[in-house]
């Protein structure tokens, strides 16, 4: 009796819920046959990740997901997905190939790290630690003392990828007059 | 309860449907989706960690700088990929393989 109450507290239904609202799109990415439809499946397996973030506990890499990733990232791979694929024909656009060596792979690498998983012991959660306290001055403050090396190490690979992308697209802008005609 | 367990369940399902997604999809921008889902199941572990071992912020840190560079990895590698189908007309993984434009 009480085991199937603490078994079904919100925290425990949210947590599940956004297990298979996760799951579910993304093997709605894996599986979908166009691939705009696999792109919104990635919105939605984004958005899931942000309310697991914030289940967890981290505000701020809750709103950071869904600013980089569903702001940023999703809207650049639907850019790159309308300009590139001929998304009408969906033989073209989003072909699986490989499948009966990409199934056994990928079920043998679940199986064998669940296993893993489940037989590992596990600490059980750390008590009195205050659950849902803001993150954000922390992260600032540990990003600028304990953690400045990956931060510095962030930065200077914004500025190469900030450069390198120029570059790149500098060379297409250059090339598309006798290429795009 | 939810504990570490169950959070590294889920993210070990997500590895698996982005390595299917990796393996299986012959469009370069359907891949770098899987690519994504990868680097959210890692990210999630981080995070995770951080929340159940102890009240540190090692892991949220790291999981900040995996967003990030997931970011950069899109910006590099869709800009290669319509480079790529601006010279190819193709972003079948399968067919271009050549390096020369």
């Amino acid at each position: 009796m009480s085991a199937a109450l603490t078994a079904l507290d919100p925290a425990t239904i949210f947590f599940w819920l956004l297990s298979a609202s996760l799951l579910l799109s993304a093997a709605g990415v894996a599986f979908l046959p166009h691939i705009v439809y696999s792109a919104f499946a990635l919105l939605g397996a984004l958005a899931s990740v942000a309310g697991l973030y914030l289940w967890l506990g981290a505000d701020l890499l809750g709103v950071a997901q869904l600013l980089v990733y569903v702001g940023g990232v999703l809207v650049l791979l639907l850019f790159a997905v309308l300009l590139t694929s001929r998304i009408a024909d969906v033989r073209v656009s989003n072909l699986s190939a490989a499948v009966q060596v990409g199934v056994p792979v990928a079920v043998a690498l679940v199986a064998l790290v669940c296993k893993t998983i489940w037989l590992a012991p596990w600490p059980a959660a750390a008590e009195g630690a205050a659950r849902h306290a803001p993150t954000t001055a922390r992260l600032g403050d540990a990003l600028l003392r304990e953690h400045l090396l990956p931060f510095e190490l962030v930065s200077f690979v914004l500025l190469v990828v900030l450069a390198g992308t120029m570059a790149v697209a500098r060379r297409a802008i250059a090339t598309a007059p006798e290429g795009g005609a | 309860v939810i504990g570490l367990r169950e959070i590294y369940l889920v993210t070990a399902v997500l590895l698996g449907l982005g390595l299917y997604t990796v393996a299986t999809r012959r469009s370069a921008v359907a891949v770098l989706m899987g690519v994504e889902l990868i680097l959210n199941a890692a990210a999630l572990n981080f995070v995770g960690a951080a929340r159940f071992s102890s009240g540190q912020l090692g892991g949220q840190v790291f999981a900040l700088v995996i967003i990030v560079f997931a970011a950069t990895e899109a910006a590099v590698a869709l800009a290669i990929v319509l480079l790529a189908f601006r010279s190819a007309r193709t972003v079948d993984v399968e067919e271009s393989a050549t390096l020369r434009g």
